[in-house]
This record gives structure tokens, C-alpha cells and sequence, in this order.
């Protein structure tokens, strides 16, 4: 890493279905009294109440890589505006980018992955979607971009929570989870979130892929009943939380794990290939990873075929040397994947 | 390639650090052009530095915000801002307001033809204007990625996703496409009219012999070209990208077809911003770190002009190519004369 992540822009995605609260979240953001500056690029001037000089209209630009591979895409918008603005660091702390209602967030955190000017200055902290608890589990249904938005989100705003009743939500929880079990989620009325839940997250910080556990629902008031119900998930399995069991037809999580080292000269060509192949069903991996004869914890991400991995430390005394991985994605080859990961295991 | 240099580090270069005059012009530049004798540092956001002969600074408020993109000629500047505004500026430090975007949308490129006519463009949207003041626009498939005037005639290169758009805003047919796949973030026409060149998002450039719209790649850079200069006799084209300077040959009628490019200055660090002198055949190259060389390009000897630490931000030569302007992001400004 030729600079020190702390002292490159934290850029935080806003992504969120048709009238699911982005802009009420965003005017929040901005509004609230932090002593933080935010350049915001959005993709509609004036829905923004707010005073802010450093609003940049954008217009979503996808740009395929010339590498061959149809999924690598970035948003070319981006890396111009980008550019602009980061020759005028320290007139802003941060970034947001909020994307419309119908975006997929993968070019815009490619575009973090591939573009080494914006590399070089910016890093990607969260992708941050908003959703509706009224209307979601319909969008699910009939709308594929409301699903890549649950499937890729760092952070989930499940918001409108006032409009539902208990059981409309724990359904809608449900199927959140059933997509994806790893994002921070958080029921909210108002996009009412402590904004230290949505900023500075550090979600594709290899430093801070730590735990790859699912996630459980965030204690808030009204939902301290939930909180309880999964009170053991110590000892859970895949996709068995506590909440009502959904299973989504085509997008899924798939974690795997083994206490058995894995051997890096198996892993690596299978990882690579995996990815090459099944990249573009693959939204978003993950993986803290313990080699054969390797005393360092090596830890991974991706985002479709865009990969990236480091040695991140090394293994604590007495931790245990555990390798898992998660992959969120759609028509995931389970079985396959189950069974060249196992290949990889030194026996 | 053709490589005329052997591995080195900077101080083992002759060096000319102590007659560079170093500028108080207090800001981090993006840009350096001249006015005739003044030089203008054109700042990263709101001023312009415009210094005399006698070394003397004066700041000019020119924008409201950030300075997205400047050109010149001898005796104006224009600059377009993240304030909507396209601006010139003159050496007595007047300023003129030539167009406001009403959406208050960056201007992100502007390009000067020799007549007086000027081209700027918003988003996806080219405007054109012609002496008589009247305003043309065109709009193109995606975001302007750059703009440059035929040296002949009256037509405009746009750079975008996937190609170049040749616009003739006096023409009846208005407009020719030149396509190839990619994002076009930057683009030059060959001083004698037959080439034009495109710097992509990819470490790589394109090229098309206008003639007959023949494509030219130029690949096997490690890094995205961000800097090209012509030399004095328009033969070949200077560029940034690589760890050395590389000169595309272009003397001949294929360009640099089936040619090897030159590889000059080598140097640990990559070339970050190239300026051919207008007159001689030298070049100055500023390399990440801030190290900055004078090149010669028959034989690749070279001066060193400054070492550093900052960025070089901008690069220039006047006119006449007696006097050399830099920049560093950190705010650092100086000029050399021959």
C-alpha cells in the first residue's frame, strides 16, 4: 500500500431503492452537527435541502473495462469527479456517493478497485443501502436491483419501520437475512440511525475483516425482543438465526469454514478460477484465511472478479487458526464451490 | 524500445537547481501557462498568480470555487470552474466572464482554435464560440473527456467513452465518429494535421491517421498517460506514463506504426508530466517525487532542474521557449531561464 489508508478519503455509498429514504438520510447527514464537511455527488440536483458547496451533479456513467470481462465495470463519471475534487483535499473530510434508485453498487465500488488515481486517494469505507420495510419484500420480488442493493450493502437502513406491523417486519427482516445475513442492519423510522452506523465503517478495510460472522440485528428500542431471540447464535449455522427461516430463490450467502489449514498453492488457483468464472454471479466475497506452514492470517475481498488479498497479521497465541470465507451472489454454485473448497483443505 | 540511458539516480545528473528562481505564489496550482512575459499559475481553486518579469506576484479572483481545466494563448487565459463559470483572464490581470452554466455544472474541458474561437464543454455537451460571439453546441453519447481544435480548419475533436467525435461546427455534415472501445480522457491533434491522439483510462493511447481513419495503438505502458507534448517540429509526440519519457515517432506517414517508441530519462520513478520546449528539441520532464529533468531528444543528455519532494503540478514553457515554468502540489512554484 503506497499510502496510509487513514489519510485517504473515506468515500461512503448510498444506494437504496425508489423512495426508500436516501435523501432523508443524506439531508441528515449533512444537516447534523458533526463539524465534519461532505462533498456529495448525486445523481439529482435539488432533492438536497441543504446548503452545501460541494454538491456535484453526476450521471452514472457505467464504463466497461477494455480487459474482456463484461462485469468489470466502473463508473467513468466517477473517476472525472473524483479527480476534481481531489485536488482540493481539506475542504471536506469525506465523501458520499448516491446512486439512483435502479443503480447496481458493484461499478461504483469497481471503480475503487481499478482506478489507481482514485486508489491512490480515496478508499471505499461502506456500501450504505436504505430500504423500505413497507414495500421491500415486494421490490424483492419484482425488482432485481432492490435485491443487488441488499445483496452488496455493508450497512442496511431498513427504514418506514412506523408503517408495519411487528410481524410485517420481522418478515421483511427475514428476507433481508436470507440475502444477506452479513450486513449491519438497523430498523429505523426517519432514517433515525446514529450516524456512526452508516460513516466510517472501514467495511473493505482489509485491516478490519476481523469477523466474518452474520450479523444480528442491531439492539434497538422497540426491538429488544428480537435481540433476545438470537441471544445464542454462538452455536448457529448458515442461515439458521433465529428469525423465521426465508430462503430467496436466487440470491444467497454461502459461508464455509474449516479449522484444518489450507494449502495456499491449492487455494489460490481455485479462489482465482472461481472468480473468473463465476465472477459475475459473485457480488461480494470475503475471507480471513490460515495457510499450511504460513503464520500469518491472510484476509481477502472482492467485489465480482475484482479481488484483492493481503498477510494481515499474525496468528494470536492460542487463537484458533480458522479459515472462512463468504460469498454473497446469485444462482451460487453451492456444491461446487463446497467441493473445490474442501479439495483446497490439507488433509 | 530504444533505450539511450543507463540506470541512475538524480543527483549524478549536472544540474542547473541554482538558477531556478523559486515563486511566492502561496497556493497549490493545477496549471501553469503564459501570457506573453507573465507567467499565470493558475490555482487549484478560485486564483490565478500572475507573475511579471521582475518576479512579482499578484493573485486575481477568477472562480468561485474550483479550477477545473485552463488553456492559453499568447495573450489570454480560460479557465472553466466547479462554479459553472468559463472565465479569461489577461496579462493586466483583467477578468471577463465569457458563459455561466445555468445548472451551475463543472466545466470540465475548454480548448482555444487559433481564430479566437473557443470550445468548453458541460457533461456531455460541447459549445463552440465563434468570434462574432454566437454560441454552437453538441452533444455527444457520455461525458466530454477532452477537447482539442484541429490546427487546420474549423473542427473539434470530443473525447468520450468509446471514441472520438469530430464536430465541424460551420459544416453542413456536421459531425464524423471515430470509434474504439474505451474510455477517452484526453486528446491531441498532430501539429500537421494528419494524426489524432487520445489518452485513455487504460495505461494506453489511441491513435487514428485522419487520412483514412487507420487505428494506431500505443500500448505496453505500465501506467495511464496524464501528460503528452509535441516536439518543436511537431515529429514526434512526448508522453508521461512509463518511468521514462516516451517519444512516439511520428515523422512518417504511418506515425508510429511498426516503430519502436524512443525511451528517454530514465529514472527510478514515473514520468508524471512532460512539456516540450516550443523552439528546441528539449523537453522538461517531471517525474512522482518531484525530481524535474531538461532532456535532449536527439541524444537523451540531460540537466536536472530541480529534485524535490512535492508533486509537480504543472509544467510549462513561454512561447519562446527561453523560460520555464513548475508547480508543486504543495504549493511551491518556481521558473528557469535558458
Amino acid at each position: 500500500m503506497p499510502e496510509p489508508t487513514s489519510q485517504k478519503i473515506p468515500v461512503t455509498v448510498l444506494t437504496g431503492y425508489l423512495g426508500a429514504g436516501k435523501t432523508t438520510l443524506l439531508n441528515r447527514i449533512l444537516s447534523e452537527n458533526h463539524g465534519k464537511k461532505y462533498a456529495v455527488i448525486v445523481n439529482e440536483f435539488g432533492e438536497i435541502g441543504i446548503d452545501n458547496d460541494l454538491i456535484i451533479g453526476a450521471d452514472e456513467e457505467i464504463f466497461e473495462m477494455n480487459n474482456g470481462c463484461v462485469c468489470c465495470t466502473v463508473r467513468g463519471d466517477l473517476v472525472r469527479i473524483l479527480e476534481g475534487l481531489m485536488r482540493r483535499k481539506g475542504r471536506f473530510d469525506a465523501i458520499i456517493v448516491e446512486t439512483t434508485g435502479l443503480a447496481d453498487p458493484a461499478p461504483v465500488a469497481q471503480t475503487f478497485f481499478v482506478d489507481e488515481d482514485v486508489q491512490k486517494n480515496a478508499r471505499l469505507d461502506a456500501v450504505v443501502t436504505v430500504a423500505d420495510a413497507k414495500w421491500l419484500s415486494d421490490r424483492l420480488k419484482d425488482a432485481p436491483e432492490a435485491k443487488n442493493q441488499i445483496a452488496f450493502a455493508d450497512v442496511i437502513v431498513l427504514n418506514k419501520t412506523d408503517l408495519v406491523s411487528k410481524p410485517e417486519l420481522t418478515e421483511v427482516e427475514g428476507r433481508i437475512r436470507a440475502i444477506n445475513p452479513y450486513a449491519k442492519l438497523h430498523s429505523t423510522e426517519r432514517c433515525q440511525v446514529a450516524l456512526s452506523d452508516v460513516l466510517e465503517r472501514g467495511a473493505f478495510d482489509l485491516d478490519r475483516i476481523l469477523e466474518i460472522e452474520p450479523e444480528f440485528l442491531e439492539a434497538g428500542d422497540d426491538h429488544d425482543d428480537h435481540d433476545h431471540d438470537h441471544g445464542h447464535h454462538h452455536d448457529h449455522h448458515d442461515h439458521d438465526h433465529g428469525l423465521k427461516h426465508y430462503h430467496d430463490e436466487d440470491m444467497q450467502s454461502l459461508s464455509l469454514r474449516t479449522s484444518k489449514p489450507l494449502d495456499a498453492a491449492k487455494f489460490m488457483p481455485w479462489l482465482q478460477d472461481l472468480i473468473a468464472t463465476e465472477g459475475q454471479k459473485i457480488l461480494r466475497s470475503k475471507g480471513i484465511l490460515a495457510f499450511n506452514g504460513d503464520d500469518d492470517r491472510y484476509v481477502f475481498q472482492g467485489v465480482h472478479m475484482m479481488l484483492e488479498g493481503d498477510h494481515q497479521r499474525k496468528w494470536k497465541e492460542g487463537e484458533p487458526r480458522e479459515s472462512r470465507l463468504v460469498f454473497i451472489g446469485r444462482e451460487l454454485p453451492e456444491q461446487t464451490i463446497r467441493d473445490g473448497f474442501e479439495n483446497c483443505i490439507t488433509s | 524500445m530504444i533505450r539511450f540511458d543507463r540506470e541512475k539516480n538524480a543527483d549524478s545528473i549536472p544540474s542547473v537547481a541554482g538558477r531556478v528562481r523559486s515563486l511566492a505564489v502561496g497556493m497549490p496550482v493545477i496549471a501553469v501557462h503564459f501570457l506573453g512575459d507573465h507567467a499565470a499559475f493558475v490555482g487549484v481553486e478560485e486564483n490565478v498568480a500572475l507573475v511579471n518579469e521582475a518576479d512579482e506576484v499578484s493573485k486575481v479572483a477568477v472562480h468561485s470555487g474550483g479550477i477545473l481545466c485552463a488553456v492559453s494563448d499568447d495573450s489570454r487565459l480560460v479557465m472553466g470552474g466547479d462554479d459553472g463559470k468559463l472565465v479569461a483572464l489577461d496579462k493586466k490581470g483583467e477578468v471577463t466572464l465569457l458563459a455561466t452554466d445555468p445548472k451551475r455544472r463543472w466545466i470540465d474541458n475548454v480548448a482555444l482554435h487559433a481564430d479566437g474561437v473557443m470550445a468548453w464543454s458541460v457533461g456531455k455537451t460541447a459549445f463552440v464560440r465563434s468570434r462574432n460571439a454566437e454560441d454552437k453546441s453538441f452533444e455527444v453519447p457520455s461525458t466530454v473527456g477532452g477537447l482539442a481544435f484541429a490546427p487546420k480548419g474549423m473542427r473539434l475533436a470530443i473525447a468520450h467513452y468509446n471514441g472520438v467525435t469530430l464536430w465541424f461546427p460551420n459544416m453542413a455534415v456536421d459531425s464524423e465518429f471515430l470509434e474504439w472501445a474505451g474510455s477517452h480522457l484526453d486528446v491531441v491533434f498532430s501539429p500537421d494535421n494528419k494524426f489524432l491522439v487520445t489518452a485513455m483510462h487504460e495505461p494506453a493511447l489511441h491513435g487514428w491517421r485522419l487520412a483514412d481513419n487507420r487505428h494506431m495503438r500505443m500500448v505496453g505502458l505500465p501506467g495511464r498517460v496524464r501528460s503528452m507534448s509535441w516536439s518543436a517540429n511537431g515529429k514526434a509526440l512526448a508522453t508521461s506514463g512509463a518511468d521514462t519519457v516516451i517519444l512516439w515517432p511520428f515523422a512518417s506517414k504511418d506515425g508510429p506504426m511498426g516503430k519502436e517508441p524512443t525511451m528517454l530519462a530514465p529514472l527510478p520513478t514515473r514520468v508524471a508530466r512532460v512539456a516540450c520546449n516550443p523552439k528546441q528539441d528539449i523537453l522538461a520532464a517531471a517525474y512522482d517525487g518531484g525530481t524535474i529533468l531538461l532532456v535532449r531528444l536527439s541524444d537523451g543528455a540531460e540537466i536536472l532542474v530541480k529534485s524535490g519532494t512535492a508533486e509537480v503540478s504543472a509544467l510549462a514553457w513561454n512561447a519562446g521557449g527561453t523560460q520555464l515554468a513548475f508547480a508543486t502540489e504543495d504549493g511551491g512554484a518556481g521558473m528557469l531561464k535558458l
